[in-house]
């Protein structure tokens, strides 16, 4: 038997085809994702933050809260809409890309809203009055603490991605793991280590943690610049 | 909007606390709202109706099939040929019979390709699934570790092979998912008059080339199909054991999803790949098909 390690390095190097179209498509689903729950949570984590509303504390402990859902659950209650005799069936998207970015949409928005907020409540509550002493109005003090906040919301966006890109669960049940279409870095994983072929899974692997290194660098240099 | 409403309202409270940020006007937060949502619905719908509704020739079919036929190979090698001819692309979904037939019933595939001749029917009846047909046949084969502690290699029928596992208590992993593996193996333990249970009786719950990874890791007993096995035999350290005889015979059907029950299903898409797989062209392929110098299946179309 080959080592899997050197095979899969090989596939890495040789530039595979397959082992390339599914990083892409992992990285279409999830960047896509992520951009989606980015357009609704952004303005929602502002939103919490500058709003007063009866139960906002409950509100921010449910999001609290949803930030650990796991994949499977999401999979399994999108799964029961998407399904044919689900509510949302004739829209026919089970088993497309379109589901299983449905699926981690849900997945990230939680997060996203939820760190986005608590990013947004660490500035420093005197750099609001220095703007309105400074003449700001409404509008200038929104844009001025989205801009204050940038590394906030970026370090956010990063861990939303990293947790987009690294689910299963979602992927396989809403995606189905069709190959060239929904197969994604994770259910290859999956698929090809219960097949008993490591090769290509390492390969993937490697991909992923490439990927995680990079997040977590990237991070890294967003928050010392912050300081 | 409704949820811009008591945003709206209570944003125009004057906050007069010292630390705490000022409140946003209603202009700022209509105007973030409704260019984010405008943005969001773009997106949103773009994408996802241009895949989501189907237009009058849907060249996508959602089959539904065994893990055996998919890890084995076969549809990998088969469905570019169909492709070819008839421009159709499969989505293969590989799953259990079990689960397999439920997706049928569902609507959500539009075919399946299973083996469970009981389930089939049953699905047939029912009127969720028309048109079955007959594909190709392999079998059940017993497989093990070369020392056999279970000595199962003597065993005269698949009963008494089964009887020796359970007595030797050897690991025997089940796939546990409602698979038409699985339903055959439980059909045999009762045949054997046997209740499977103990520590050495593992329910694994996974697909045929998972289970066959975890025998092998355990050095254990299994039922298989003779297709994944065989793909798989290369890397593994198990050997048949036990074979031959009615009970081990593996057909496997296909059956469209009656389009009465479910008028959404791609049924043209669906008759054409039943129609090109019990053709000749296909059933040669099929007997063609070998890993390693062995055939995986054999045509049995009529």
């Amino acid at each position: 038997m080959d080592n899997p390690l050197i095979t899969a390095i090989t596939l890495l190097i040789s530039g595979n085809r397959e082992v390339y179209f599914i990083a892409l498509t992992s990285l279409r689903f999830s960047l896509t994702s992520t951009g989606i729950a980015a357009i609704i949570s952004i303005p929602l984590g502002i939103a919490l933050h500058f709003n007063r509303f009866p139960f906002k504390r409950a509100v921010i402990a449910v999001l609290n809260a949803l930030m650990a859902l796991p994949t499977v659950v999401i999979g399994l209650l999108v799964f029961s809409f998407l399904s044919r005799s689900g509510p949302l069936g004739r829209l026919n998207l089970l088993f497309s890309p379109a589901a299983i970015i449905i699926g981690q949409v849900v997945l990230v928005v939680p997060i996203l809203v939820s760190l986005v907020f608590s990013g947004m409540s660490k500035i420093d509550p005197r750099f609001y009055e220095t703007l309105i002493t400074l003449g700001a109005r409404q509008g200038d003090v929104l844009i001025g603490s989205l801009k204050e906040a940038r590394f906030v919301i970026i370090s956010a966006l990063l861990a939303g991605f990293g947790r987009v890109i690294g689910e299963v669960g979602i992927s396989m049940m809403l995606g189905g793991n069709i190959r060239w279409f929904t197969r994604t870095m994770t259910t290859t994983i999956a698929l090809e280590t219960s097949k008993g072929d490591f090769a290509m899974g390492m390969a993937l692997g490697i991909i992923l943690m490439v990927l995680a290194l990079l997040i977590n660098s990237l991070m890294h240099i967003l928050v010392k610049n912050e300081r | 909007m409704v949820t811009s409403h008591w945003l709206y309202q209570y944003s125009l409270r004057v906050d007069i606390e010292m630390y705490s940020p000022p409140v946003l006007g209603k202009e700022e937060i209509m105007k973030s709202f409704s260019i984010f949502s405008l943005l969001f619905l773009f997106l949103l719908t773009s994408p996802l109706t241009a895949m989501g509704v189907p237009d009058g020739e849907n060249l996508r079919i959602k089959l539904a099939t065994t893990t055996s036929t998919d890890n084995s190979g076969l549809l990998e090698y088969l469905l570019p040929y169909f492709k070819e001819k008839t421009g159709y692309s499969v989505d293969v979904i590989a799953v259990g019979t079990g689960a397999a037939i439920e997706l049928g019933k569902k609507g959500d595939v539009d075919v399946v390709l299973v083996h469970a001749r009981e389930q089939e029917d049953a699905f047939i009846e029912a009127g969720y699934g028309i048109k079955r047909r007959d594909v190709m046949y392999n079998d059940f084969v017993i497989i093990g570790p070369v020392s056999d502690s279970a000595g199962i290699g003597d065993a005269k029928t698949v009963e008494e092979a089964f009887s020796l596992i359970a007595k030797a208590e050897a690991h025997f992993i089940s796939r546990g998912d409602n698979s038409g593996t699985h339903i055959r193996e439980k059909y045999l333990w009762r045949k054997a008059n046997i209740n499977p249970e103990g520590k050495w009786y593992k329910e694994a719950g996974q697909g045929m080339g998972a289970v066959i990874t975890i025998t092998d890791d355990l050095q254990g007993y299994t039922l298989s199909d003779r297709g994944t096995y065989n793909a798989m035999r290369s890397n593994i350290n198990l050997v048949v054991l036990f074979e031959g005889g009615e009970e081990l015979f593996n057909p496997y059907g296909i059956i469209a999803v009656n389009p009465e029950r479910h008028p959404h299903v791609n049924f043209k898409g669906a008759t054409a790949l039943i129609e090109w797989i019990t053709g000749e062209e296909a059933q040669l392929l099929i007997k063609q098909y070998r890993i390693d110098g062995h055939p995986l299946f054999y045509p049995m179309a009529r």
